[in-house]
């Protein structure tokens, strides 16, 4: 029974991961860079739905609607500002330009809301008894582990059958073959910012939920871990991402259930150092064959 | 028999590098014609600059009397202006009927299904591979492909960037073929190709490329006839 409670708390944990990881994913397949920005906009998606449940005192369901509409501004905002004007330019000042804007907006986040932690309350309370009493799964888990499966489907239906989501694609392949075929590259790089970023908003809500817990550094370490399931799973691949997400949050939760609170992070990076040393590419990373 | 299409005195750089040097040509509706040259002569890079992928620093592109400066790459399209780029860069991941309906992406949805259609018929390989993934194509159906993928734009102007690059003898006769065909059916065909004599051989009128500047025009058959061009590009 024990081993179970680990078990769906590591899901738990490895749904938020994911969820994280979905962006990050989709951001690289397509625009190709590694937006270390995301982790901060889980934070900011943290910040915003708190302050709407607490100083507005709007209902949950809308404090996160607005989280998720803030996020999705910002995350255009930015890609428009910091990123788009270095579209021809080597990936290295891409990247730490995105450094540059996680750091802008941990400091910006240090001045609006102060260093102190605050205290945030699930946005759903109550857990459930399971046989009898012996295993119990808070809501929080079950909701995080519905939003995790329901984003999953949504996306790769999304990415799979729709028209704009077969541009992404596209794009992601070839963008000059993609301009060709009348696809507007930058509009759809803007649409995959916003769609990753309206997913880290809903991951700083559920992440704050579990932690009950925020501060301006909140989104650091799972932002990183994230980043860390989107290469285990393949970066630029959705079910790898998915699925990666759910292994790091299942062995992190088994490394500190059994081995050690402390190791658990080391443990986690040690197992993602073996997965890329036998498949670098990732668990679902596709390494294309091209027939000439 | 208007114009379609008017290059006039084009000038395209790459950074310092001044690749395409004054280029003026012209093309008729319902033409073939072809711009043949070396590799380097800055066929491409008219091209790529005709269809928006690269900016000309001086020159003009006039497309059924409509200046297309200053338009970006994929509003293009819309203007009935297809290319099929060179290497044909089909999206390799994505099935044969994903990438024919990415070629239908400024079409309305309402007419995709009979474009598909159309282009079945004239490429009966491409349905049998239609849920196929591109990349598990071989060479010549994956021109095939960038061809029809090119068609579901219905395109005024379809432009050919090296259609018989790297494909074996018996292809290149059928590529061929397929253009005859097109130009039968009154497709207006702009076609870059390094096989000079296959391309002269279709085309209606040709200009010769040499290092960013036309050095010779014609008629296919004249060009066919030159001994300059049979020097330089027909072997003897």
């Amino acid at each position: 029974m024990e081993f179970l409670s680990y078990l769906i708390s590591g899901i738990s944990l490895g749904s938020v991961y994911a969820i994280i990881a979905l962006g990050y994913t989709m951001v690289y397949g397509i625009a190709k860079m590694l937006n270390f920005a995301h982790g901060d906009i889980i934070m900011i998606g943290g910040y915003v739905s708190f302050c709407a449940m607490f100083y507005l005192g709007l209902p949950n369901i809308v404090a996160v609607l607005l989280a998720v509409i803030v996020c999705t501004v910002l995350g255009v905002v930015i890609e428009r500002l910091a990123y788009k004007p270095l579209r021809s330019a080597p990936s290295l000042a891409v990247l730490i330009t995105a450094i540059g804007v996680s750091y802008f907006l941990q400091n910006s986040a240090l001045l609006i809301w102060k260093a102190a932690a605050r205290v945030y309350p699930p946005v759903v309370e109550g857990s459930m008894q399971l046989f009898g009493g012996k295993l119990t799964v808070s809501y929080v888990s079950l909701l995080t582990i519905a939003a995790c499966v329901v984003i999953m489907i949504g996306l790769t239906t999304f990415v799979n059958k729709s028209k704009m989501g077969k541009a992404m694609r596209a794009c992601s392949e070839d963008k000059a073959a993609a301009q060709l075929m009348g696809i507007n590259v930058n509009a759809t790089i803007s649409a995959t910012f916003a769609i990753g970023s309206a997913l880290a908003a809903i991951a700083g809500v559920l992440l704050c939920s579990f932690n009950t817990s925020l501060m301006p550094t909140t989104g650091s370490m799972p932002g990183i871990k994230a980043f860390t399931a989107a290469v285990f799973g393949g970066i630029g691949s959705i079910p790898g991402a998915f699925l990666g997400g759910l292994l790091l949050g299942i062995i992190e939760a088994m490394a500190k259930a059994y081995i050690s609170t402390n190791l658990a992070n080391s443990i986690v990076f040690a197992v993602l150092i073996v997965v890329l040393l036998v498949k670098p590419a990732g668990l679902l990373g596709k390494s294309v064959t091209e027939k000439v | 028999m208007g114009q379609i299409l008017q290059v006039n005195d084009l000038h395209v750089y790459y950074g310092s590098i001044h690749a395409v040097k004054g280029v003026s040509f012209e093309v008729n509706e319902g033409e073939v014609v072809t711009l043949i040259g070396a590799n380097g002569a800055g066929k491409s890079t008219v091209l790529n600059t005709v269809s928006g992928l690269l900016h000309p620093k001086h020159g003009s592109v006039v497309f059924e009397g409509k200046d297309l400066k200053g338009v970006p790459a994929h509003k293009i399209v819309e203007h009935g202006l297809a290319q099929v780029p060179e290497g044909r860069h089909v999206f390799l991941q994505m099935t044969v009927e994903d990438n024919l309906e990415m070629g239908a992406y400024t079409q309305p949805n309402s007419t995709i299904e009979a474009g598909i259609a159309d282009v079945y018929e004239r490429f009966p390989r491409l349905k049998e591979r239609r849920k196929q993934i591109a990349g598990t194509l071989s060479g010549g159906e994956q021109q095939m492909l960038a061809m029809g993928r090119a068609l579901m734009s219905k395109p005024k102007l379809l432009m050919l960037d090296e259609p018989s690059m790297g494909l074996a003898p018996i292809l290149v006769e059928q590529i061929f073929d397929i253009i005859r065909e097109l130009h039968a059916a009154g497709t207006t065909i702009l076609l870059v190709e390094q096989n000079a004599q296959a391309a002269l051989s279709v085309a209606d009128r040709a200009y010769v490329l040499e290092t960013g500047r036309i050095t010779l025009s014609g008629t296919g058959k004249e060009l066919m006839a030159s001994d300059a061009v049979r020097k330089a590009y027909l072997g003897g």
